[in-house]
Protein backbone atom coordinates (compact mmCIF):
# COMPACT_ATOMS: atom_id res chain seq x y z
CA UNK A 1 0.00 0.00 0.00
CA UNK A 2 2.57 2.30 0.99
CA UNK A 3 4.65 1.69 -2.41
CA UNK A 4 1.57 2.32 -4.53
CA UNK A 5 1.00 5.61 -2.54
CA UNK A 6 4.85 6.61 -2.74
CA UNK A 7 4.40 5.52 -6.84
CA UNK A 8 1.93 7.88 -7.39
CA UNK A 9 3.40 10.27 -5.83
CA UNK A 10 6.62 10.13 -8.14
CA UNK A 11 4.37 9.73 -11.10
CA UNK A 12 2.67 13.14 -10.21
CA UNK A 13 5.79 14.83 -10.76
CA UNK A 14 6.02 14.77 -14.11
CA UNK A 15 2.17 15.82 -14.59
CA UNK A 16 2.90 18.38 -12.23
CA UNK A 17 6.27 19.54 -14.29
CA UNK A 18 4.05 19.34 -17.60
CA UNK A 19 1.52 21.84 -15.81
CA UNK A 20 4.55 24.31 -15.46
CA UNK A 21 5.75 24.05 -19.40
CA UNK A 22 1.66 24.49 -20.05
CA UNK A 23 1.58 27.75 -17.87
CA UNK A 24 4.75 29.11 -19.16
CA UNK A 25 4.24 28.37 -22.61
CA UNK A 26 1.00 29.91 -22.46
CA UNK A 27 1.90 33.35 -21.05
CA UNK A 28 4.72 33.59 -23.82
CA UNK A 29 2.07 33.13 -26.13
CA UNK A 30 0.53 36.61 -25.10
CA UNK A 31 1.24 38.64 -28.17
CA UNK A 32 3.81 41.83 -27.92
CA UNK A 33 6.38 42.03 -25.17
CA UNK A 34 5.80 41.99 -21.40
CA UNK A 35 8.16 44.50 -20.60
CA UNK A 36 5.85 47.19 -23.09
CA UNK A 37 3.16 45.87 -21.91
CA UNK A 38 4.05 46.87 -18.24
CA UNK A 39 5.82 49.85 -19.16
CA UNK A 40 3.47 50.75 -21.03
CA UNK A 41 3.77 52.91 -24.86
CA UNK A 42 4.80 56.23 -23.06
CA UNK A 43 8.13 54.26 -21.57
CA UNK A 44 11.76 55.29 -23.69
CA UNK A 45 13.24 51.83 -25.71
CA UNK A 46 15.93 52.30 -22.94
CA UNK A 47 13.93 51.43 -19.89
CA UNK A 48 11.95 48.51 -21.60
CA UNK A 49 15.20 47.65 -22.63
CA UNK A 50 16.26 47.44 -18.97
CA UNK A 51 13.40 45.91 -17.64
CA UNK A 52 13.98 42.95 -20.33
CA UNK A 53 17.70 42.19 -18.99
CA UNK A 54 16.01 42.43 -15.56
CA UNK A 55 12.56 39.75 -16.29
CA UNK A 56 15.34 37.71 -18.03
CA UNK A 57 13.16 38.18 -21.02
CA UNK A 58 16.66 38.67 -23.31
CA UNK A 59 17.30 35.04 -22.68
CA UNK A 60 16.23 32.33 -25.39
CA UNK A 61 13.11 30.28 -24.17
CA UNK A 62 14.58 27.29 -22.94
CA UNK A 63 16.60 29.39 -20.36
CA UNK A 64 13.44 31.70 -19.46
CA UNK A 65 12.01 28.05 -18.74
CA UNK A 66 14.81 26.49 -17.01
CA UNK A 67 15.25 29.75 -14.56
CA UNK A 68 11.47 29.46 -13.91
CA UNK A 69 11.25 26.76 -12.80
CA UNK A 70 15.04 27.07 -10.41
CA UNK A 71 13.10 30.21 -8.80
CA UNK A 72 9.30 28.43 -8.50
CA UNK A 73 11.46 25.57 -6.86
CA UNK A 74 12.39 28.11 -4.47
CA UNK A 75 9.04 29.14 -3.88
CA UNK A 76 9.60 32.31 -5.99
CA UNK A 77 6.96 33.07 -8.41
CA UNK A 78 8.39 36.37 -9.30
CA UNK A 79 6.53 40.10 -8.39
CA UNK A 80 3.19 41.35 -8.89
CA UNK A 81 3.89 44.05 -11.80
CA UNK A 82 1.02 46.32 -9.94
CA UNK A 83 1.52 46.19 -5.85
CA UNK A 84 5.13 45.16 -6.28
CA UNK A 85 4.57 42.73 -4.13
CA UNK A 86 5.82 38.85 -4.11
CA UNK A 87 3.39 36.56 -6.27
CA UNK A 88 3.56 33.92 -3.62
CA UNK A 89 3.04 36.00 -0.62
CA UNK A 90 -0.46 37.36 -2.50
CA UNK A 91 -1.54 34.14 -3.08
CA UNK A 92 -0.72 32.64 0.31
CA UNK A 93 -2.95 35.60 1.86
CA UNK A 94 -6.36 34.70 -0.71
CA UNK A 95 -5.23 30.43 -0.73
CA UNK A 96 -6.91 29.85 2.69
CA UNK A 97 -10.18 31.65 1.79
CA UNK A 98 -10.99 29.97 -1.15
CA UNK A 99 -9.51 26.38 0.25
CA UNK A 100 -12.20 26.96 2.75
CA UNK A 101 -15.14 27.86 0.30
CA UNK A 102 -13.65 24.68 -1.44
CA UNK A 103 -13.84 22.72 1.11
CA UNK A 104 -16.70 23.48 2.88
CA UNK A 105 -19.00 23.03 -0.68
CA UNK A 106 -17.47 19.56 -0.75
CA UNK A 107 -18.73 18.44 2.29
CA UNK A 108 -21.97 20.19 1.64
CA UNK A 109 -22.35 18.49 -1.66
CA UNK A 110 -20.87 15.10 -0.95
CA UNK A 111 -23.51 14.95 2.21
CA UNK A 112 -26.81 16.08 0.22
CA UNK A 113 -26.04 14.39 -3.00
CA UNK A 114 -25.17 10.98 -1.15
CA UNK A 115 -28.17 11.56 0.67
CA UNK A 116 -30.44 12.33 -2.66
CA UNK A 117 -28.87 9.53 -4.42
CA UNK A 118 -29.96 7.09 -1.65
CA UNK A 119 -33.67 8.53 -1.41
CA UNK A 120 -33.85 8.24 -5.32
CA UNK A 121 -32.52 4.98 -5.59
CA UNK A 122 -34.04 3.59 -2.57
CA UNK A 123 -37.51 4.61 -3.60
CA UNK A 124 -36.88 4.00 -7.78
CA UNK A 125 -39.81 5.35 -10.12
CA UNK A 126 -41.20 7.02 -7.33
CA UNK A 127 -42.71 10.25 -6.97
CA UNK A 128 -39.21 11.15 -5.18
CA UNK A 129 -37.40 9.51 -7.17
CA UNK A 130 -38.49 12.02 -10.17
CA UNK A 131 -38.65 15.28 -7.98
CA UNK A 132 -34.71 14.56 -6.96
CA UNK A 133 -33.65 13.98 -10.71
CA UNK A 134 -35.51 16.95 -11.60
CA UNK A 135 -33.73 18.82 -9.24
CA UNK A 136 -30.39 17.55 -10.31
CA UNK A 137 -31.00 17.97 -13.74
CA UNK A 138 -31.61 21.53 -12.93
CA UNK A 139 -28.75 22.14 -10.90
CA UNK A 140 -26.35 20.85 -13.85
CA UNK A 141 -28.16 23.64 -15.82
CA UNK A 142 -27.81 26.42 -13.62
CA UNK A 143 -25.43 29.19 -14.27
CA UNK A 144 -23.36 29.18 -10.73
CA UNK A 145 -23.05 33.09 -11.16
CA UNK A 146 -27.15 33.81 -11.74
CA UNK A 147 -27.94 31.16 -9.33
CA UNK A 148 -25.56 32.85 -6.79
CA UNK A 149 -26.70 36.17 -7.79
CA UNK A 150 -30.80 35.47 -7.14
CA UNK A 151 -29.95 33.48 -3.81
CA UNK A 152 -28.37 36.92 -2.89
CA UNK A 153 -31.56 38.76 -4.08
CA UNK A 154 -33.75 36.29 -2.02
CA UNK A 155 -31.93 35.87 0.84
CA UNK A 156 -30.12 38.79 1.52
CA UNK A 157 -32.63 41.49 -0.51
CA UNK A 158 -36.17 40.87 0.45
CA UNK A 159 -35.26 38.21 3.75
CA UNK A 160 -32.48 40.46 5.12
CA UNK A 161 -31.19 36.45 6.46
CA UNK A 162 -27.55 36.62 5.30
CA UNK A 163 -25.34 39.09 3.75
CA UNK A 164 -24.94 39.68 0.57
CA UNK A 165 -21.02 39.35 0.40
CA UNK A 166 -18.13 39.52 2.24
CA UNK A 167 -15.88 37.75 4.16
CA UNK A 168 -15.34 36.44 8.16
CA UNK A 169 -18.74 34.84 10.16
CA UNK A 170 -20.24 31.62 9.25
CA UNK A 171 -23.15 33.31 8.14
CA UNK A 172 -20.81 35.01 5.13
CA UNK A 173 -20.21 31.36 4.40
CA UNK A 174 -23.51 30.07 3.57
CA UNK A 175 -24.72 31.40 0.10
CA UNK A 176 -21.35 30.89 -1.53
CA UNK A 177 -21.37 27.30 -0.07
CA UNK A 178 -24.31 27.14 -1.37
CA UNK A 179 -24.17 28.77 -4.99
CA UNK A 180 -20.76 26.42 -5.38
CA UNK A 181 -22.38 23.29 -4.23
CA UNK A 182 -25.48 23.23 -6.30
CA UNK A 183 -23.81 21.83 -9.34
CA UNK A 184 -21.71 19.15 -7.55
CA UNK A 185 -24.88 17.74 -5.38
CA UNK A 186 -26.58 17.36 -8.71
CA UNK A 187 -24.09 15.41 -10.10
CA UNK A 188 -23.00 13.25 -7.23
CA UNK A 189 -26.84 12.48 -6.76
CA UNK A 190 -26.98 11.13 -9.94
CA UNK A 191 -23.62 8.72 -9.60
CA UNK A 192 -24.67 7.45 -6.17
CA UNK A 193 -28.47 6.99 -7.29
CA UNK A 194 -26.97 5.08 -10.77
CA UNK A 195 -24.35 3.33 -8.90
CA UNK A 196 -26.35 2.02 -6.15
CA UNK A 197 -29.41 0.47 -8.24
CA UNK A 198 -26.51 -1.29 -10.08
CA UNK A 199 -25.12 -2.32 -6.28
CA UNK A 200 -28.91 -3.18 -5.37
CA UNK A 201 -29.22 -5.65 -8.47
CA UNK A 202 -26.37 -8.06 -6.74
CA UNK A 203 -26.73 -11.90 -4.92
CA UNK A 204 -24.73 -10.46 -1.98
CA UNK A 205 -27.27 -7.75 -1.30
CA UNK A 206 -30.10 -10.43 -2.09
CA UNK A 207 -28.62 -12.22 0.75
CA UNK A 208 -28.59 -9.57 2.99
CA UNK A 209 -32.29 -9.12 2.46
CA UNK A 210 -32.47 -12.84 3.14
CA UNK A 211 -30.69 -12.82 6.58
CA UNK A 212 -33.54 -10.75 7.50
CA UNK A 213 -31.63 -7.53 7.99
CA UNK A 214 -33.85 -4.82 7.89
CA UNK A 215 -33.66 -2.25 4.81
CA UNK A 216 -31.67 0.00 7.10
CA UNK A 217 -28.33 -2.23 7.11
CA UNK A 218 -29.03 -3.61 3.98
CA UNK A 219 -28.80 -0.23 2.42
CA UNK A 220 -26.39 1.95 4.34
CA UNK A 221 -24.14 -1.29 5.49
CA UNK A 222 -24.01 -3.55 2.42
CA UNK A 223 -25.22 -1.34 -0.59
CA UNK A 224 -24.28 1.86 -0.13
CA UNK A 225 -20.38 1.05 0.77
CA UNK A 226 -19.65 -0.66 -2.32
CA UNK A 227 -22.17 2.23 -4.63
CA UNK A 228 -19.74 5.00 -3.18
CA UNK A 229 -16.78 3.78 -5.19
CA UNK A 230 -17.43 4.90 -8.09
CA UNK A 231 -18.74 8.28 -6.25
CA UNK A 232 -15.08 9.31 -4.40
CA UNK A 233 -13.84 9.10 -8.26
CA UNK A 234 -16.75 11.83 -9.06
CA UNK A 235 -15.53 13.99 -6.11
CA UNK A 236 -12.31 14.40 -6.85
CA UNK A 237 -13.23 15.16 -10.89
CA UNK A 238 -15.95 17.55 -9.38
CA UNK A 239 -13.47 19.33 -7.04
CA UNK A 240 -11.87 20.51 -10.73
CA UNK A 241 -15.03 22.12 -11.69
CA UNK A 242 -15.53 23.38 -8.56
CA UNK A 243 -12.31 25.39 -8.73
CA UNK A 244 -13.42 26.66 -11.69
CA UNK A 245 -16.89 27.58 -9.99
CA UNK A 246 -15.05 29.18 -7.06
CA UNK A 247 -13.45 31.46 -9.70
CA UNK A 248 -17.23 32.69 -10.75
CA UNK A 249 -18.72 32.35 -6.74
CA UNK A 250 -15.75 34.98 -5.58
CA UNK A 251 -17.02 37.59 -7.93
CA UNK A 252 -20.42 37.22 -7.12
CA UNK A 253 -19.73 37.55 -3.40
CA UNK A 254 -16.74 39.91 -3.47
CA UNK A 255 -15.19 36.30 -1.38
CA UNK A 256 -11.26 37.62 -1.10
CA UNK A 257 -10.00 34.51 -2.42
CA UNK A 258 -7.56 33.42 -4.97
CA UNK A 259 -10.40 33.17 -8.10
CA UNK A 260 -10.74 37.09 -7.69
CA UNK A 261 -6.64 37.37 -7.72
CA UNK A 262 -6.92 35.74 -11.05
CA UNK A 263 -10.10 37.82 -12.45
CA UNK A 264 -8.29 41.08 -11.78
CA UNK A 265 -5.14 40.29 -12.36
CA UNK A 266 -6.20 39.08 -16.35
CA UNK A 267 -7.74 42.52 -16.47
CA UNK A 268 -4.83 44.52 -15.27
CA UNK A 269 -2.62 42.58 -17.19
CA UNK A 270 -0.86 41.59 -14.55
CA UNK A 271 1.30 38.53 -15.48
CA UNK A 272 3.13 37.02 -13.35
CA UNK A 273 -0.26 36.79 -10.93
CA UNK A 274 -2.30 35.13 -13.65
CA UNK A 275 1.23 32.70 -14.05
CA UNK A 276 0.84 32.17 -10.56
CA UNK A 277 -2.81 31.47 -9.65
CA UNK A 278 -3.28 29.70 -12.73
CA UNK A 279 -0.02 27.60 -11.46
CA UNK A 280 -1.67 27.17 -7.82
CA UNK A 281 -5.01 25.79 -8.77
CA UNK A 282 -3.81 23.05 -11.94
CA UNK A 283 -1.31 22.07 -8.94
CA UNK A 284 -4.27 21.85 -6.26
CA UNK A 285 -6.27 20.27 -8.72
CA UNK A 286 -3.58 17.72 -9.35
CA UNK A 287 -3.11 16.70 -6.06
CA UNK A 288 -6.65 16.24 -4.67
CA UNK A 289 -7.25 13.53 -8.11
CA UNK A 290 -3.61 12.21 -6.33
CA UNK A 291 -5.76 11.64 -3.10
CA UNK A 292 -9.23 10.98 -4.76
CA UNK A 293 -6.63 8.06 -6.68
CA UNK A 294 -5.14 6.66 -3.24
CA UNK A 295 -8.23 6.69 -1.39
CA UNK A 296 -9.86 4.71 -4.13
CA UNK A 297 -7.01 2.08 -3.86
CA UNK A 298 -8.07 2.27 0.18
CA UNK A 299 -11.93 1.56 -0.87
CA UNK A 300 -11.85 -0.59 -3.50
CA UNK A 301 -9.06 -3.74 -2.41
CA UNK A 302 -9.72 -4.97 -5.93
CA UNK A 303 -7.41 -2.42 -7.23
CA UNK A 304 -4.29 -4.19 -7.47
CA UNK A 305 -1.47 -1.95 -6.72
CA UNK A 306 0.68 -3.24 -9.89
CA UNK B 1 -38.36 24.86 -25.21
CA UNK B 2 -35.18 24.85 -27.02
CA UNK B 3 -37.40 25.58 -30.19
CA UNK B 4 -38.79 28.36 -28.38
CA UNK B 5 -35.69 30.14 -28.00
CA UNK B 6 -33.89 29.12 -30.99
CA UNK B 7 -37.27 30.69 -32.89
CA UNK B 8 -36.84 33.71 -30.28
CA UNK B 9 -33.42 34.52 -31.27
CA UNK B 10 -33.13 33.81 -34.88
CA UNK B 11 -36.30 35.86 -35.24
CA UNK B 12 -35.40 38.82 -32.98
CA UNK B 13 -34.34 41.78 -35.54
CA UNK B 14 -38.06 40.87 -37.35
CA UNK B 15 -40.09 41.10 -33.95
CA UNK B 16 -38.29 43.60 -31.72
CA UNK B 17 -37.70 46.19 -34.21
CA UNK B 18 -35.57 47.99 -31.68
CA UNK B 19 -31.84 48.60 -31.88
CA UNK B 20 -30.75 46.57 -28.99
CA UNK B 21 -27.26 48.20 -28.71
CA UNK B 22 -28.87 51.94 -29.05
CA UNK B 23 -29.39 54.14 -25.53
CA UNK B 24 -32.76 55.66 -24.28
CA UNK B 25 -31.97 57.56 -21.93
CA UNK B 26 -35.40 59.09 -21.70
CA UNK B 27 -36.63 55.18 -19.79
CA UNK B 28 -33.64 53.66 -18.03
CA UNK B 29 -34.34 50.65 -15.44
CA UNK B 30 -38.02 50.66 -16.13
CA UNK B 31 -39.19 47.69 -14.26
CA UNK B 32 -41.72 45.00 -16.13
CA UNK B 33 -44.05 46.15 -18.10
CA UNK B 34 -46.55 45.68 -21.05
CA UNK B 35 -44.60 48.08 -23.26
CA UNK B 36 -41.58 46.18 -21.92
CA UNK B 37 -42.23 43.02 -20.23
CA UNK B 38 -39.04 42.25 -19.03
CA UNK B 39 -38.42 45.53 -18.17
CA UNK B 40 -35.34 47.86 -19.94
CA UNK B 41 -31.63 48.18 -18.38
CA UNK B 42 -29.34 51.10 -16.93
CA UNK B 43 -29.11 52.28 -20.66
CA UNK B 44 -33.02 52.42 -21.39
CA UNK B 45 -32.85 49.72 -23.51
CA UNK B 46 -35.46 46.88 -23.77
CA UNK B 47 -34.52 43.45 -21.83
CA UNK B 48 -36.69 41.54 -23.99
CA UNK B 49 -34.99 42.80 -27.15
CA UNK B 50 -31.62 42.34 -25.65
CA UNK B 51 -32.51 38.65 -24.42
CA UNK B 52 -33.34 37.74 -27.80
CA UNK B 53 -30.66 39.54 -29.70
CA UNK B 54 -28.09 38.41 -26.61
CA UNK B 55 -29.27 34.37 -27.52
CA UNK B 56 -28.24 34.55 -31.18
CA UNK B 57 -24.83 35.80 -29.70
CA UNK B 58 -24.81 33.02 -27.41
CA UNK B 59 -25.89 29.76 -29.30
CA UNK B 60 -23.71 30.81 -32.34
CA UNK B 61 -20.82 30.93 -29.34
CA UNK B 62 -21.84 27.79 -28.14
CA UNK B 63 -22.17 26.42 -32.18
CA UNK B 64 -18.82 27.60 -33.02
CA UNK B 65 -16.86 26.36 -29.82
CA UNK B 66 -18.59 23.10 -29.78
CA UNK B 67 -17.07 23.12 -33.48
CA UNK B 68 -13.59 24.13 -32.91
CA UNK B 69 -13.52 21.23 -30.05
CA UNK B 70 -14.69 18.44 -32.56
CA UNK B 71 -12.95 19.71 -35.37
CA UNK B 72 -9.72 19.62 -33.26
CA UNK B 73 -10.23 16.57 -31.16
CA UNK B 74 -12.03 14.29 -33.32
CA UNK B 75 -9.32 13.88 -35.98
CA UNK B 76 -6.59 14.07 -33.39
CA UNK B 77 -8.64 10.99 -31.48
CA UNK B 78 -8.99 9.10 -34.34
CA UNK B 79 -5.40 9.11 -35.53
CA UNK B 80 -4.04 8.44 -31.96
CA UNK B 81 -6.59 5.36 -31.40
CA UNK B 82 -6.39 4.06 -34.74
CA UNK B 83 -2.47 3.78 -35.01
CA UNK B 84 -1.53 3.68 -31.56
CA UNK B 85 2.24 3.28 -30.70
CA UNK B 86 4.31 6.87 -29.82
CA UNK B 87 1.74 9.47 -31.18
CA UNK B 88 -1.21 7.66 -28.89
CA UNK B 89 1.60 8.42 -26.37
CA UNK B 90 2.10 11.79 -26.98
CA UNK B 91 -1.07 12.70 -27.52
CA UNK B 92 -2.65 11.11 -24.19
CA UNK B 93 -0.02 12.51 -21.77
CA UNK B 94 -0.77 16.26 -23.64
CA UNK B 95 -4.55 15.28 -22.89
CA UNK B 96 -3.44 14.22 -19.50
CA UNK B 97 -2.25 17.58 -19.12
CA UNK B 98 -4.68 19.66 -20.25
CA UNK B 99 -7.12 17.67 -18.15
CA UNK B 100 -4.99 18.82 -15.56
CA UNK B 101 -6.88 22.13 -15.46
CA UNK B 102 -9.80 22.42 -14.66
CA UNK B 103 -12.12 23.23 -18.18
CA UNK B 104 -13.32 27.05 -16.76
CA UNK B 105 -10.22 27.88 -15.64
CA UNK B 106 -8.36 26.36 -19.00
CA UNK B 107 -10.89 28.82 -20.89
CA UNK B 108 -10.08 31.73 -18.69
CA UNK B 109 -6.70 31.31 -19.05
CA UNK B 110 -6.70 31.43 -22.92
CA UNK B 111 -8.64 34.35 -22.85
CA UNK B 112 -6.30 36.00 -20.27
CA UNK B 113 -3.94 35.48 -23.14
CA UNK B 114 -5.70 35.89 -26.72
CA UNK B 115 -7.69 38.88 -25.11
CA UNK B 116 -11.48 39.07 -25.54
CA UNK B 117 -13.81 39.46 -28.40
CA UNK B 118 -16.68 36.66 -29.66
CA UNK B 119 -13.86 35.00 -31.85
CA UNK B 120 -11.15 34.71 -28.70
CA UNK B 121 -13.60 33.24 -26.85
CA UNK B 122 -14.98 30.93 -29.23
CA UNK B 123 -11.07 29.48 -29.75
CA UNK B 124 -10.70 29.38 -25.84
CA UNK B 125 -13.71 27.56 -24.71
CA UNK B 126 -13.80 25.67 -28.07
CA UNK B 127 -9.73 24.62 -27.08
CA UNK B 128 -10.52 24.34 -23.58
CA UNK B 129 -12.67 21.36 -24.12
CA UNK B 130 -10.99 19.61 -27.22
CA UNK B 131 -9.69 17.03 -25.11
CA UNK B 132 -13.07 15.82 -24.17
CA UNK B 133 -13.27 14.48 -27.91
CA UNK B 134 -9.99 13.57 -27.99
CA UNK B 135 -10.84 10.80 -25.01
CA UNK B 136 -14.23 9.92 -26.55
CA UNK B 137 -12.87 9.08 -30.43
CA UNK B 138 -9.58 7.77 -29.25
CA UNK B 139 -11.54 5.39 -26.93
CA UNK B 140 -14.44 4.05 -29.89
CA UNK B 141 -11.03 3.64 -32.52
CA UNK B 142 -9.32 1.79 -30.10
CA UNK B 143 -12.55 -1.13 -29.76
CA UNK B 144 -13.18 -0.75 -33.09
CA UNK B 145 -9.58 -0.94 -34.52
CA UNK B 146 -9.63 -4.81 -33.85
CA UNK B 147 -12.97 -5.93 -34.42
CA UNK B 148 -13.51 -8.63 -37.74
CA UNK B 149 -15.58 -5.93 -40.23
CA UNK B 150 -12.31 -3.65 -40.00
CA UNK B 151 -9.94 -6.59 -40.37
CA UNK B 152 -12.24 -7.78 -43.02
CA UNK B 153 -11.28 -4.11 -45.23
CA UNK B 154 -7.47 -4.62 -44.31
CA UNK B 155 -7.90 -8.21 -45.66
CA UNK B 156 -9.64 -6.65 -48.99
CA UNK B 157 -6.80 -4.05 -49.20
CA UNK B 158 -8.05 -1.06 -48.33
CA UNK B 159 -6.39 1.87 -46.94
CA UNK B 160 -5.92 3.38 -43.77
CA UNK B 161 -7.62 6.13 -44.95
CA UNK B 162 -10.90 4.34 -46.35
CA UNK B 163 -10.77 2.39 -43.40
CA UNK B 164 -10.69 5.07 -41.18
CA UNK B 165 -13.44 7.31 -42.92
CA UNK B 166 -15.73 4.28 -43.97
CA UNK B 167 -15.38 2.05 -40.89
CA UNK B 168 -13.92 3.68 -37.71
CA UNK B 169 -15.70 7.18 -38.20
CA UNK B 170 -18.88 6.36 -38.51
CA UNK B 171 -18.72 4.24 -35.72
CA UNK B 172 -17.98 7.57 -33.53
CA UNK B 173 -20.73 9.42 -34.62
CA UNK B 174 -23.24 8.80 -32.06
CA UNK B 175 -21.71 9.41 -29.58
CA UNK B 176 -20.18 12.59 -30.93
CA UNK B 177 -23.50 13.48 -31.61
CA UNK B 178 -24.32 12.76 -28.29
CA UNK B 179 -21.46 14.69 -26.17
CA UNK B 180 -21.82 17.46 -28.69
CA UNK B 181 -25.15 18.07 -27.80
CA UNK B 182 -24.07 18.32 -23.79
CA UNK B 183 -21.18 20.28 -24.69
CA UNK B 184 -23.05 23.12 -26.05
CA UNK B 185 -24.70 23.70 -22.82
CA UNK B 186 -21.37 23.31 -21.06
CA UNK B 187 -19.94 25.99 -23.93
CA UNK B 188 -22.81 28.13 -23.16
CA UNK B 189 -22.36 28.22 -19.66
CA UNK B 190 -18.75 29.08 -19.70
CA UNK B 191 -18.95 31.39 -22.65
CA UNK B 192 -21.46 33.48 -19.85
CA UNK B 193 -19.19 32.68 -17.39
CA UNK B 194 -16.27 34.48 -18.96
CA UNK B 195 -19.03 37.45 -20.16
CA UNK B 196 -20.03 37.45 -16.31
CA UNK B 197 -15.98 38.19 -15.23
CA UNK B 198 -15.89 41.14 -17.90
CA UNK B 199 -13.67 38.65 -20.11
CA UNK B 200 -16.10 37.72 -22.64
CA UNK B 201 -17.55 39.31 -25.51
CA UNK B 202 -17.46 43.39 -25.41
CA UNK B 203 -20.34 45.65 -24.89
CA UNK B 204 -22.36 46.97 -26.14
CA UNK B 205 -22.79 43.58 -28.06
CA UNK B 206 -25.73 41.87 -26.02
CA UNK B 207 -24.47 38.42 -24.72
CA UNK B 208 -26.10 36.52 -21.87
CA UNK B 209 -23.13 36.12 -19.36
CA UNK B 210 -21.64 40.22 -19.91
CA UNK B 211 -25.59 41.35 -19.24
CA UNK B 212 -25.69 39.39 -16.30
CA UNK B 213 -22.80 40.97 -15.20
CA UNK B 214 -23.90 44.17 -16.13
CA UNK B 215 -27.01 43.29 -14.06
CA UNK B 216 -25.17 42.38 -11.06
CA UNK B 217 -24.26 46.47 -10.21
CA UNK B 218 -28.15 47.02 -10.50
CA UNK B 219 -29.04 43.81 -8.42
CA UNK B 220 -30.48 45.81 -5.57
CA UNK B 221 -32.28 48.30 -7.00
CA UNK B 222 -33.64 46.46 -10.43
CA UNK B 223 -33.38 42.72 -10.21
CA UNK B 224 -34.88 42.13 -13.30
CA UNK B 225 -31.60 43.26 -15.03
CA UNK B 226 -29.58 39.90 -13.45
CA UNK B 227 -32.57 37.82 -13.45
CA UNK B 228 -34.12 37.42 -17.09
CA UNK B 229 -30.66 36.90 -19.31
CA UNK B 230 -29.80 34.39 -16.30
CA UNK B 231 -32.81 32.66 -16.57
CA UNK B 232 -32.52 32.31 -20.68
CA UNK B 233 -28.94 30.79 -20.22
CA UNK B 234 -30.57 28.47 -17.36
CA UNK B 235 -33.07 27.65 -19.96
CA UNK B 236 -30.84 27.03 -22.94
CA UNK B 237 -28.73 24.78 -20.65
CA UNK B 238 -31.29 22.97 -19.30
CA UNK B 239 -32.61 21.81 -23.03
CA UNK B 240 -29.58 21.17 -24.24
CA UNK B 241 -28.87 18.76 -20.94
CA UNK B 242 -32.12 17.09 -21.57
CA UNK B 243 -32.26 17.14 -25.68
CA UNK B 244 -28.43 15.25 -24.93
CA UNK B 245 -29.69 13.07 -22.31
CA UNK B 246 -32.48 11.92 -24.87
CA UNK B 247 -30.23 11.24 -27.77
CA UNK B 248 -27.96 9.45 -25.52
CA UNK B 249 -30.77 6.99 -24.44
CA UNK B 250 -31.63 6.84 -27.97
CA UNK B 251 -28.51 6.50 -29.69
CA UNK B 252 -25.73 5.16 -27.61
CA UNK B 253 -27.68 2.70 -24.57
CA UNK B 254 -24.08 1.60 -23.75
CA UNK B 255 -23.73 5.19 -22.55
CA UNK B 256 -26.61 5.22 -20.01
CA UNK B 257 -24.49 5.82 -16.98
CA UNK B 258 -25.70 8.59 -14.63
Amino acid sequence: MSGYILRRLVLAVPTLVGVTVVVFALIRLIPGDPARLVLGLQASEEEVQRLRVQLGLDQPLPVQYARFLARLLQGDLGRSVVTGEPVLREIGARLPATVQLAVTSTVVATLAGVAAGVVSATRQYSWWDYAVMTVALFGISLPVFWLGLMLMLLFSVHLRWLPAGGYGTPAHLVLPTVTLAAFSVAIIARMTRSSLLEVLHQDYVRTAWAKGLNSRAVVLRHALKNALIPVVTVIGLQFGGLLGGAILTETVFAWPGMGRLLVGAIVARDYPVVQGTVLVFAALFTLVNLAVDVLYAYVDPRIHYG
Amino acid sequence: MLAGLVFLAALAPFLFPEDPTEPRFERVLRPPSWEHPLGTDNLGRDLLTRVAYGGRVSFLIGLLAVATSAAVGVPVGLLSGYYGGRFDLLVQRLVDLLLAFPGFLLALTLVAVLGVGVTNVVVAVGLASAPVYVRLVRGVALSVRNQTFVEAARALGASDRRILFRHVLPNCTAPVIVQSTLQLGTAILTAAGLGFLGLGVKPPTPEWGTMLGEGQTYLFSSWYMATFPGLAIFLSVLAFNLLGDGLRDALDPRMKLA
